[in-house]
This record gives structure tokens, sequence and C-alpha cells, in this order.
């Protein structure tokens, strides 16, 4: 609650400050949803081995995470504290079914690709997070902006994962084959460990490792 | 020898503090004290426990690794000239036709093997400024041993690029890494690439296709029985076979005898603990004996004793589960480690068809959970001591 905008009254703002650009940029990099708050893992290592039905993924999820952050940054002061879990689940699994609902009529294949894990947004750990941290306490044009932030800082992550994932576990980008023939006659193999989740958290481990090796100030002093 | 002791000491200038290529000075002194014991010595007090050091301790481990070598070279060569039916009759006949085969075969891996690692090794030394550690020297010549004989080079420099980087330097280098190197790197090729290192096809080298050639272990997973092949193979793995290692397999596993001599060797020297292979060998006797009373499969039925005669069990109670850093460090916690293990190895060989060799998983398994293992007996230790103190008190 601490982080409420302090506005003056006088002084016209832009639409995008400094502060609202902040919003967006921040989940990309240093704040990162996936690789420095940890959530939303377990969708990570689910849904990321081809890049179509991770783009559809990452889509979905900023869609939900924005609108939810909207919708209850405009409900936050008629919620009561003590029910305010119920109240925001309620809004996110409505938000859950729409997207749902919209893949099952205009992207049969997808969702049928993605199966259960659309409906488990619902319990991805950035939407609840940001509601939590960021929507319950601050107005709605901030929160969100936050959202789409987080939504994308989460696609980004997601859609590097299901990049090195699809190009060495099936040697293909968006279904498309990339890597040569001539190169499989060489001998070349595709790589089955990227096909299994395990190998996901590999290729997480590696966005973190250069992230930080990047960014020194992420780095926990000792 | 004493050429090479000058150059050394002639080279050393260039690489001390303000020399020429100070910046290797590290990769110098690798190899230099590789070849030669250091001629300077600490400052000050003591600090020297035993006068075998880490360079010699890893080289007795590849000495124990030799006749599991050797033989893997003369196996490699023996089961490609069988499946192709020349030099029929005793093993030895053609002996030196297999070698050489074998050899052709075996060591480029190793050499793929030693200087991907190495290579790694020294980069991330001298970037670091590390002293060079020779923790490699023993994973790098494991790695080959426990490959089929025709896995593609760069599958080995690939997975042993994998297996330091991600299970031992990103840990800190040696004697920091959770799991055992050599296994990561055969763990990584048996999910990326499984077809290369499981199934029927991969444990002869260049076989013709008349042939299965299923090893024994995958015999006993389909049949119950290590011995009976598929009618199309003109010959059979009696048990003889089985434990001198004239079976197709990975290129270290298959002689039980070359193996129990790496062991004497391992237990002798006191480099490895004999209490590991002892509690490995006796948690799969124990888990085969409970398959015997469940009975409900015909692999369950196979007698017990013969879990030890197939598949790289034996091999990886000697030189796998013993590894020092990543086995488990307390007297008790060996023997729980150790049945852990090898109850694991033989439960995933009898139940989990898709995984015919246990114990690779069950030694990385072990890994994970010898520092759990060691945790809770030092605190039991602890816990004991307490009570006896409090004994003690409530005397006085």
């Amino acid at each position: 609650m601490s982080d409420v905008l302090v506005q003056s009254p006088v002084e016209k703002k832009p639409l995008l400050g400094k502060k609202e650009r902040k919003l967006i940029t921040d989940p990309l990099s240093d704040n990162n949803p996936v690789t420095i708050q940890v959530l939303g893992i377990c969708s990570a290592l689910a849904v990321t081995t081809q890049m179509k039905p991770t783009m559809v993924m990452a889509l979905s999820v900023t869609a939900v995470v924005a609108l939810s952050n909207l919708v209850i940054s405009l409900m936050r002061n008629a919620i009561p504290p003590r029910i305010r879990i119920i109240v925001q689940l309620t809004v996110v699994s409505v938000l859950v079914i729409l997207v749902d609902q919209i893949l099952k009529a205009y992207m049969y294949d997808i969702s049928k690709q993605l199966s259960v894990f659309v409906g488990l947004i619902i319990t991805n750990c950035i939407v609840m997070g940001r509601l939590e941290a960021y929507a319950m306490g601050n107005k709605p044009f901030p929160s969100l902006l936050d959202g789409l932030g987080n939504g994308f800082g989460y696609g980004a992550v997601i859609l590097t994962v299901a990049f090195f994932r699809e190009l060495l576990g099936s040697g293909k980008l968006f279904g498309f084959k990339v890597i040569p023939d001539a190169l499989y006659e060489a001998g070349y193999v595709n790589n089955g460990l990227m096909m299994i989740p395990a190998g996901a958290l590999f290729v997480v481990a590696c966005y973190i490792w250069v992230q930080r090796s990047f960014a020194k100030h992420l780095e926990e002093k000792e | 020898m004493e050429f090479l002791k000058k150059k050394i000491l002639e080279l050393r200038p260039d690489f001390e503090k303000g020399g020429k290529y100070a910046q290797f000075h590290t990769l110098f002194d690798g190899f230099a004290t590789f070849l030669f014991t250091p001629d300077r010595v600490s400052q000050g007090g003591t600090h020297i426990k035993a006068g075998i050091d880490l360079k010699r301790t890893m080289f007795f481990v590849i000495l124990a690794m030799v006749p599991s070598l050797l033989f893997g070279i003369f196996n490699v060569g023996h089961q490609h000239f069988l499946a192709l039916g020349e030099f029929a009759g005793s093993p030895l006949n053609g002996l030196w036709d297999k070698v050489f085969y074998g050899a052709l075969k075996v060591l480029p891996i190793v050499v793929v093997s030693y200087s991907v690692g190495l290579g790694i090794e020294f980069f991330v030394a001298s970037k670091k400024g590390h002293a060079i550690n020779e923790g490699f020297l023993v994973s790098g010549m494991l790695i080959p041993l426990v490959l089929p004989p025709d896995i593609p080079l760069w599958m080995v420099g690939l997975s042993t690029a994998f297996a330091v980087v991600f299970a031992k330097e990103v840990f800190g280098g040696t004697g920091m890494n959770v799991l055992n190197v050599a296994l990561t790197a055969r763990v990584f090729l048996f999910f990326a690439y499984p077809t290369f290192m499981s199934g029927d096809q991969v444990w002869i080298s260049e076989k013709s296709d008349v042939y299965s050639g299923a090893t024994a272990l995958a015999n006993a997973a389909a049949t119950g029985t290590p011995f009976q092949i598929s009618a199309d193979q003109p010959w059979n793995y009696s048990l003889q076979d089985m434990v001198v290692g004239l079976i197709p397999g990975s290129i270290g596993e298959t002689s039980k005898i070359a193996i129990l001599l790496g062991a004497a060797f391992l237990i002798i020297t006191g480099i490895g603990s004999g209490v590991i292979m002892i509690s490995v060998i006796l948690g799969a006797l124990l888990m085969g004996l409970i398959f015997n009373g469940i009975g409900m499969t015909p692999f369950m039925n196979m007698p017990f004793y013969l879990h030890l005669a197939m598949g790289g069990l034996l091999f990886g109670a000697v030189f796998m589960a013993t590894d020092p850093v990543t086995a488990a460090h307390t007297g008790t916690g060996k023997w729980i480690y150790g049945l852990l293990v090898g109850m694991m190895a033989v439960m995933i060989r009898v139940f989990n068809p898709a995984y015919p060799e246990g114990i690779m998983l069950a030694v990385l398994f072990g890994n994970v959970m010898a520092p759990l293992i060691d945790h809770y007996v030092v605190q039991a230790n602890i816990a004991r001591r307490n009570k006896r103190l409090a004994t003690r008190a409530s005397l006085a």
C-alpha cells in the first residue's frame, strides 16, 4: 500500500510519464516475474515446446493479468479485505473462461494443444501476485500498465525458452523447418531432452545466468 | 624426464607474475605439478595430512579403471567380429584384429571426452584465476566407459561439455558438485538422444542387421532370463560369458572380473570406499530377493544374483557410487546410501520397462539424497550424545 502514487493537483501529467514507463519496462528486466520473482514457472515448463502455442499462452496471460489488474483496481475500495482473495479469484476465473472460450472458438487446434494450461492461468502466481502486490493499492491506469508489463515480462521469457526448445528439440520455429536437411544427413540429431520439461528448466537457468551476468546489481550481496 | 624438468624450470619465469604469459600461470602450474612434485614447500606450520595429494588420488582411480578399459577395447572388437561371423570359436581367435578394431572405436571417444572436458576446465580456471583441478581426469575416463561403442563423437563432446558446465562448474568446480559428472553426461545423452543410448541396435559396433544385439539385461527384462536370445542369433550368453564380459554393453561395464580387479585395487589403496561398494551390492541382492519372493513377472522370478552379472550395476557400484564428492560421508550414512542405491537400481530395472538400466538413475538419486542422509546421521549422533549428557547430569 505504500507505493500509492502521489499526484500533485496543479501539474498536468503526461499519459505515459517516467513512472508509467517504468511500470512497463521494469518487469521486462530487473523485476521479471519469471527469472527474478520466480513466479509462473510451471507453465513456463509446460507449454514451451513450440513457439506458436507459447505465443498464444503469452498473449492470454498478458490479457488476463492486465484486465484483472484493471478490474480489481477499480473495485479495490469496495472489496472487504477479509474476502479479497475470493473476489480476486472470481474476477480472474471469469477472465480465464473468456480467454478459453475465445481460443476454443477461433483457434481450436492451439486450444487443444494448450489443453488444461489455459484453465490453469487462474493458478498462475503472476496473476494473483500482481493483484495482491499492485492492483489492490493503486489506481486503475497504473494497474493496467503494471499488468501489461508483467504479461510482457512473462511472455519474453517463455518465448525465449520456446525458441530454444523448438529449435533444438524439433529443428523448427513456428512449425517451419529451419535446420537444413544437409545437417541431418551429416549426422545431426534433434535433442530429445528439450522436448521434456527438464529441458525447459535448463533453458530458464541459462536465461537467468545470462541476465545476471549482464545485470550485476541483481546478485545478492554475501 | 631430466629434459622435461629442465624445460619446465626454464619456462617458469615466463609464467610467473610479470612474465610474458602470466595469465596462463594456472595452466602451467597444472601441467608442471602433474609431471613433478613441486619444489617449493609451504612455509611455517605443517599442512600435510597424508603424502598423497589430489593428483595421485585421481591417478589411482584411473589405474583401477585400466582393466575395464583394456577389456572394453577387446570386447568392442570381439562383439563386432562375432556379429559378422568372423573368428568363430575361442574368443582369443583374431585377438589383435579385435584389439585394433576396438582401439579405433574406443580411443577417439576417450580423446574427445578428455579434450572437451579439460578444455572447459582450463578455460574456467584461467578465467577465474583458480588452480587447475584434476577432478576431470577421472570423469574423462569414466565417460567413455559408460557409453556404447558406436556413439557419434560430437555427442560425446556435447554431453561432456554439458556435464562439466552444469554438473560441476556452476556449483564451483571440483569437489563442489552435487551430481556425479560422468553420470550426468550419460543421463544427458540418454534423454537427449535415446536412440543412440538404448535399444538393441547400439551395443555391438557396426553389426549386420540380421542379428539382434540385445544385451543380457534387455533379454532379462523381456523374457525373464538373460541367457535366452532370439532364435535368429547363433550364440547364447552363458553365465561365464557374462562374468568374463563377452557380452554386448557399454564399453567398460561388461567384464565383471575387470571391475572387481579395479575394486580390489581401490579398496587396498584406500581410495574407494569398500563400505559403499558392498552396501550397493547388498542392496541390489536384497531387492532381488524381495522380488523373487513376490514373483509376479518372469523378470521378478529371475534368480536374484544374476542382477550382478548383467548391465552396469557392478560398474556403477565400484566406480560411480563411491565418488567421494557426491556419496554420503558419514559411516552410517554410507551404508544407508549404498543400500538405497542398490535397491533403487534393481527396482528401476524390474519395474520400469523404459529404463532398462537402473544403476545410472539410482546413483544420481543417491547423490541427491546423500547430503540429507548425512544430515540426519549427524543429527542422530548429536541427539544421542545430548541424551547421554542428560543421563549423566541426572545421575550426578
